[in-house]
């Protein structure tokens, strides 16, 4: 049995899907306001259409490709 | 929480038996399939929180665990018959676990109750679902707790950065839970934990029971990740229907914060629970991953049986 050491990439980006950012303080967004993170994860919308940018809120899923 | 009301015979027998009533003897069959969900529902909450007027020790009495094993049987049963009478349960490689979960969620066809609540519920029927799920959100994400030591390394240490989210961060005020008690509380309802389990469908019963199951058993540990795969896929852009629901008839505040915190905390969980807990539990173990989207598939159709029979209760369906 071995022990691998595994990939744990600080960011991915999530086929058609937001941006995962592990283990930051705090984002800024496009407008300038600096909002702190309390969370392991968070996501970052990549499509604009997130009512509550700069995080993912799964509206890309209603979106036609 | 007090013992539930029974539902039937069986209910019955376990209540007294569990209240010490002196009851012996082999338990009576399940008069109805409400007895029976009630029944699981009860013996499986022993090993939650348990009952304030009932025996700590009827968790592992031998005689209680052979009616839970009989119904916990007929259940796994009834629901591997559901899934296995659908086209999609055929086999699947461990790397297409991923996509053929998105595909079964994208399928999903079941009504949407928070459709009815944005549009169109009135507050007697949205205080009524909040009951009713209060069932589960008053216990949210403990039955996925149980898996976290049944897993591989990666999927172990994802289902805890998930679990950690679900806790609140360390911070006890963010608890999912809590926030959902909170939220009861604000609308006026009670927020005791299993304050409403008398009030809940048989429907309802037995998606928790459904979920308990999967987390309760090593052997089904899958399906309990496909499960929570599931759940949280189809949780983000609904929540944010309640949380616009709940605005319009007037009851913003704690509950819909509720809603709005899974807004944002399940389009993560999302993708935490979809990759990095059921893609690489599926390649570490592949004979898990028919399990994983049995235990998917399983949490979308329990959900669009309790929406059905929610949404004729509430005459809109």
């Amino acid at each position: 049995m071995s022990a691998p050491e595994f990939d744990h990439p600080d960011v991915v980006l999530v086929p058609h899907g937001p941006m995962l950012l592990r283990g930051v303080g705090s984002v800024q967004d496009a407008d300038g306001t600096v909002h702190p993170v309390e969370r392991p994860v968070v996501a970052l919308c990549r499509c604009e259409k997130s009512s509550r940018l700069p995080w993912c809120d799964g509206t890309h899923k209603v979106i036609p490709r | 929480m007090r013992l539930p009301k029974p539902r039937g015979p069986l209910s019955e027998w376990l209540v007294a038996r569990l209240a010490g009533a002196g009851v012996t003897g082999a338990a009576p069959d399940a008069g109805s399939w409400d007895d029976e969900c009630l029944s699981l529902w009860t013996l499986h909450e022993l090993s939650f929180r348990g009952f304030e007027d009932g025996d700590d020790r009827a968790e592992w009495d031998p005689a209680l665990l052979g009616v839970r094993h009989e119904l916990e049987t007929a259940l796994e049963g009834r629901l591997r018959a559901r899934w296995t009478r659908t086209d999609r349960a055929g086999a699947v490689a461990p790397h297409e676990v991923p996509a053929a979960l998105e595909a079964l969620v994208a399928a999903d066809d079941g009504p949407s109750i928070a459709d009815h609540v944005r549009r169109h519920a009135d507050r007697d029927q949205v205080l009524e679902l909040l009951r009713q799920r209060s069932v589960y959100h008053l216990k949210e994400s403990d039955p996925s707790a149980f898996v976290v030591p049944r897993l591989p390394v990666r999927a172990k240490a994802a289902l805890m950065a998930l679990q950690f989210d679900e806790y609140g961060d360390g911070d006890p005020n963010r608890l999912h839970s809590h926030l959902f008690a909170r939220g009861l509380e604000a609308v006026g309802l009670r927020a005791e934990y299993g304050a409403y389990v008398d009030d809940a469908m048989t429907e309802n019963l037995e998606m928790n029971n459904a979920g308990s199951l999967f987390g309760l058993h090593r052997r089904l540990r899958g399906a309990a990740m496909g499960h929570l795969a599931a759940f949280e896929m189809t949780s983000s852009l609904p929540s944010r229907k309640m949380v616009q629901g709940l605005d319009r008839l007037g009851l913003a505040g704690p509950m819909s914060d509720y809603y709005d915190e899974h807004v944002e905390a399940d389009a993560i969980h999302e993708h935490l629970a979809l990759r990095d807990i059921c893609g690489t539990l599926a390649e570490d173990e592949p004979d898990q991953a028919g399990e994983i989207l049995f235990g998917a598939w399983t949490c979308l159709d329990v959900e669009a049986r309790f929406a059905t029979a929610f949404l004729s209760g509430s005459e809109v369906a």
